[in-house]
């Protein structure tokens, strides 16, 4: 699959929609979202709390499945498949971070990369994932001993070294502060870069926005706007 | 109107509604199992008082050969002598129409007026007997209902080498044979009966009139039992009394008290295990409860409840939970109890026998459970109201870890991250899982403490039956015989191998301690009757002197080399010192054995035998049955193998209730610690677990990373469970051991493998439970908060 510009689609969403039950109510997180990502682009899904942008996150991830809509990968519908299926696909080609890093606090920051690796077919060691996020001198380290901004490095480094097609990143500088935070977006932004993982990131902060090929804002449950940012920003010129 | 905290509270129990119900159970099993056996302890106890004072049961007892009736006078002349009666009593055989095998009674003459006063009979069924010189006979109830006597029935006794028929008039209750049995502490009941006759027509049959051979007295209140015990024995001396004895050497009182203690121990001990458990349990649940409540209780505070009633409210839970529980353990205390009750009035025979729970076992087991509840859980909340307001509202730092001890010594290389997982979270919490681990060791220990009687029993049937008696039948003489005893009963059909041998009625003293029991003698060869040690094996009987069992030298505070009086209690009376040779452990009786030949120099008559022991070809055991029926001076006759197969299925019966009772209990154990450990840490775990999942591991392998932990103190537990029951089986062994036999401690591999088997079963139960949770997390919620 690709569009008219030669680039291979490797997600292809359409019509998905997601209801919850609230009492008596259903509430719509989605509305019949149709969405593209493109192989190795960087794309950033803005939108203010309630937008949907988390719940479309899980659904692209195999976390969650839309109550309506298709959601494939390729030939495959991860929307339509089991529960043993997703978590299949969710182990070979989604990497996962997240606001709150999610390290497992009994294993050290090797040994929590060890752990995603031990089920990669071609993982990359654990000391070169972390290496990457720049943690060589850490690794044995325990989450308890190491900074906000370092465990969400084990998480990136978690997350990439199974070599993931994909990088999933829901607010992954929303507990952090603001030199933290570059740090963090400047490792995504070169695994995105050096090992061409698409990376999909979900952020309220329209500055980091700059960084992405393309943006994606949500409101309501449906995708309001898309840009396409002709120049990408380097992270050094970030400002928020 | 509902309080705001107690609908909290309401709530709060809903949404633990699992681990409540299993703590409950927990609780009632301990309540339940104490209950049941200290109201069967009380109930047996009241039962045999009770009949011991309405039927006047005596305070002593001697035989003797014969003594004259005027004798009765002067003994009712000893100073602290109530009441005395004297009368005859017989050993025969018996004869019942389609039973091969001989059987024995014991026969005591009866004066047609005697339904009243000392050692008074009740009266069950039929009537008492009417005319004097009849052939009528009462006939004791455990007899009567294991050979399905009923009035009216006939019977045929050997009296004096003469076979007489006799006719039963009524069944009878005797508190003297509460327990029946020969001597050996088996139930007797298929082969030997209590029977009473007419004393006139007795006393013809045997020659006896004018005179008697066993004298029962009730003593005054207050009176020195040793002080009548001495004057009765020298009064009764020239009429060959074998001396005096009183209660505490009766047959029937020593195994109905030893049984009645038995329960008291085992009531005392094992609900002492579950009650432990119970509370650890409350103490880890509310620890965790309390934890996961710091920021509501931060808020209660701050809005301005004081911690007495925040501290009143968590203890409500605890209470609201045991008193569940002892709800229950009432309930199941009062059902096993009647179970038990109705089993043991199967098993001995009392008038009236009811099941009660007294008053104060109900308030100590309540007062117990509530104690040990409130104290097990105070810390946990005393932690929790510590805290100053603003500090609870932030939430708990995150936990720590460091590398466990096996990975500091270097063996980290050879273990997985999940391998470190398991350990590290162990390491963490020691004291969560060691007290997880000690929680299901308890059940493992119970389970053998509760079980291991079946080796025991088996065991100890073995020694005495296979090895101390390894003959077929055992014949029992009326009175000593010439040597040419041996040619008769060698002579008998099928008969391949004979011995003869004595055993008398002795007193051993020494210092002020002062014992009777039978001096048995065997010749050097002898191989149907042995001394058996316990341990070693065959113990050799020493040319002369005494080889003595540990627990009759242990009452006669007397070591090896010492030497003891052994005063001769029929022939020639002869007193003498001999050295105590050897000792050795024997599990039945309080004996002592001695060559046959200075057995003979004692007696001073030369040899003479009382007892024959035949091995014998089962081709003619038919012949020989009904030949030894005819043989007048024969006593009793005991098989062997009849005996045994009565007791085993007797036991068989009762193990087996005992055995599911017990199992279900340590079940409910383990299924109370596993299942409260992995609810409490999976709750702590949620989020972790699901970041796994996240990452892409399978509901399968997130599971085993979490219950691997289960299974390591499970596997951790369960040989130590093993060593705790070993030891508390030989607390239990310590605690109960008795005059009449002694349980040896004896556990085969095959009951540590069901204690094992049993508790795996409940952890895995347990694990499946906690495993549908784990399937069911909710990724997407766990992922957006931080525990």
């Amino acid at each position: 699959m690709s569009d008219a510009q030669g680039l291979a689609r490797i997600f292809v969403g359409r019509g998905l929609t997601k209801g919850y039950r609230a009492g008596e109510q259903v509430v719509h997180a989605l509305r019949g979202v149709d969405l593209d990502i493109y192989r190795g682009e960087f794309v950033v899904l803005l939108g203010p709390s309630g937008s949907g942008k988390s719940t479309l996150l899980n659904i692209l991830g195999g976390l969650d499945t839309p109550s309506a809509g298709q959601a494939c990968w390729g030939d495959h519908d991860i929307a339509a498949v089991d529960e043993s299926a997703r978590t299949r696909f969710r182990r070979e080609h989604v990497g996962f971070v997240f606001q709150f890093y999610n390290l497992i606090p009994s294993l050290t920051a090797r040994e929590n990369v060890a752990l995603v690796t031990e089920l990669a077919a071609h993982p990359m060691p654990p000391e070169e994932a972390l290496g990457r996020v720049g943690l060589a001198e850490r690794m044995d380290h325990f989450p308890s001993q190491l900074s906000g901004g370092e465990q969400q490095r084990v998480a990136i480094a978690r997350a990439i070294a199974k070599r993931p097609e994909v990088l999933l990143c829901d607010e992954p500088t929303g507990a952090l502060d603001y030199e933290t935070g570059k740090v963090v977006l400047t490792v995504i932004a070169d695994v995105n870069r050096d090992l061409g993982t698409t990376a999909v990131v979900i952020t309220h902060n329209a500055v980091i926005a700059s960084m992405a090929n393309r943006v994606i804002r949500l409101a309501d449950g449906v995708i309001a706007s898309v840009t396409v940012n002709a120049e990408r920003a380097q992270v050094d010129t970030l400002r928020w | 109107m509902v309080s705001m905290l107690d609908r909290k509270l309401l709530r709060d129990l809903w949404r633990m509604r699992g681990q409540a119900v299993t703590i409950a159970l927990v609780v009632a099993c301990g309540i339940g199992g104490f209950i049941a056996t200290h109201s069967t302890h009380d109930s047996l106890t009241r039962a045999r008082d009770t009949f011991y004072e309405t039927s006047q049961f005596p305070h002593l007892f001697a035989d003797l050969k014969r003594a004259p009736n005027a004798v009765a006078r002067d003994i009712a002349r000893i100073p602290g002598v109530a009441q005395l009666r004297t009368r005859v009593v017989q050993d025969v055989q018996l004869d019942m129409p389609g039973i091969q095998q001989p059987l024995s009674a014991r026969i005591i003459g009866l004066p047609i007026d005697a339904e009243s006063g000392m050692g008074r009979l009740t009266l069950r069924q039929g009537q008492w007997i009417t005319r004097e010189g009849s052939d009528q006979v009462l006939v004791n109830e455990r007899f009567a209902q294991a050979r399905g006597l009923q009035p009216g029935d006939t019977l045929y006794a050997l009296l004096n080498g003469k076979l007489q028929k006799l006719t039963v008039a009524g069944i009878v209750l005797s508190a003297e044979f509460i327990y029946a049995t020969r001597g050996g502490g088996l139930p007797d009941d298929e082969w030997f009966g209590v029977l009473w006759m007419d004393a006139k027509r007795l006393s013809a049959a045997f020659n006896m009139e004018g005179g008697f051979n066993s004298v029962v007295l009730r003593l005054e209140p207050g009176a020195s039992e040793p002080a009548v015990v001495r004057t009765l024995d020298r009064m009764l001396e020239p009429y060959g009394a074998r001396g005096a004895s009183g209660r505490a050497e009766q047959i029937s009182h020593k195994i109905v008290s030893q049984e009645i203690e038995q329960q008291r121990v085992m009531g005392t001990l094992l609900p002492a295990v579950f009650l432990a458990v119970a509370i650890f349990i409350l103490n880890v649940v509310l620890h965790r409860q309390v934890a996961s409540q710091r920021e509501q209780i931060a808020a209660l505070k701050a809005l301005g409840y004081d911690d007495r009633a925040i501290v009143a409210h968590y203890l409500k839970l605890v209470a609201v939970i045991v008193s569940g529980g002892i709800a229950l353990g009432v309930g199941l205390g009062q059902w096993l109890g009647g179970y038990m009750t109705r089993m043991y009035a199967g098993f001995f025979h009392f008038p009236d026998f009811e099941h009660q729970t007294l008053p104060w076992v109900l308030l100590a087991a309540a007062g117990a459970s509530f104690a040990g509840a409130v104290l097990g859980t105070l810390q946990a909340i005393r932690r929790v109201v510590a805290l100053p307001p603003a500090e609870a509202m932030r939430p708990p730092s995150p936990p720590s870890f460091r590398p466990t001890l096996i990975e500091r010594l270097g063996f980290a290389r050879w273990t997985t991250p999940a391998v470190r997982m398991i350990v590290r979270n162990l390491e963490r919490r020691p004291l969560r899982a060691v007290f997880t681990i000690l929680g299901i060791a308890g059940s493992v220990a119970i389970l053998i403490a509760g079980t291991f009687w079946r080796d025991a029993i088996d065991h100890f049937m073995d020694v005495q039956f296979n090895r101390v008696q390894p003959g077929m039948i055992y014949l029992s003489f009326v009175e000593p015989l010439g040597p040419e005893v041996m040619q008769e009963v060698t002579r008998l059909p099928g008969v391949m191998h004979a011995e003869v041998s004595r055993t008398i009625a002795v007193r051993f003293r020494h210092g002020h301690l002062a014992q009777r029991a039978p001096l048995i003698g065997i010749a050097p060869g002898d191989s149907l009757q042995r001394a058996i040690d316990a341990r070693t094996g065959q113990r050799p009987v020493p040319v002369e002197g005494l080889l003595m069992n540990k627990r009759l030298a242990d009452k006669l505070g007397l070591a090896q080399g010492d030497s003891v009086w052994v005063e001769v209690l029929e022939g020639e009376r002869a007193v003498r010192r001999v050295q105590v040779v050897a000792l050795f452990e024997e599990r039945v009786g309080l004996n002592a054995y001695i060559d046959a030949r200075s057995l003979e120099r004692l007696t001073g008559e030369g040899p003479r035998y009382n007892l024959a022991a035949l091995a014998v070809d089962g081709a003619y055991r038919d012949r020989l049955m009904a030949r030894i029926k005819e043989l007048p001076r024969v006593g009793a006759a005991i098989v062997k193998d009849s005996l045994l197969q009565t007791f085993r299925d007797t036991a068989a019966r009762n193990m087996l209730f005992f055995t599911g009772v017990l199992t279900v209990f340590a079940a409910t154990v383990a299924v109370g610690i596993v299942y409260n450990s992995a609810r409490i840490s999976l709750a702590e775990r949620a989020w972790e677990l699901a970041s796994l999942r996240v990452l892409g591991m399978t509901r399968g392998e997130v599971s085993t990373l979490f219950l691997g932990e289960l299974a390591v103190m499970v596997a951790v537990g369960i040989p130590l469970g093993c060593l705790f029951g070993y030891g508390l089986a030989a607390l239990i062994v310590a605690l109960t051991h008795g005059d009449a036999y002694a349980i040896p401690l004896v556990i085969l591999p095959h009951t540590y493998a069901y204690a094992g088997l049993t508790v795996i079963a409940a952890g895995l139960a347990s694990a499946l439970i906690v495993r549908h949770r784990i399937d069911h997390l909710d990724l997407v919620a766990v992922l957006k908060t931080r525990e």
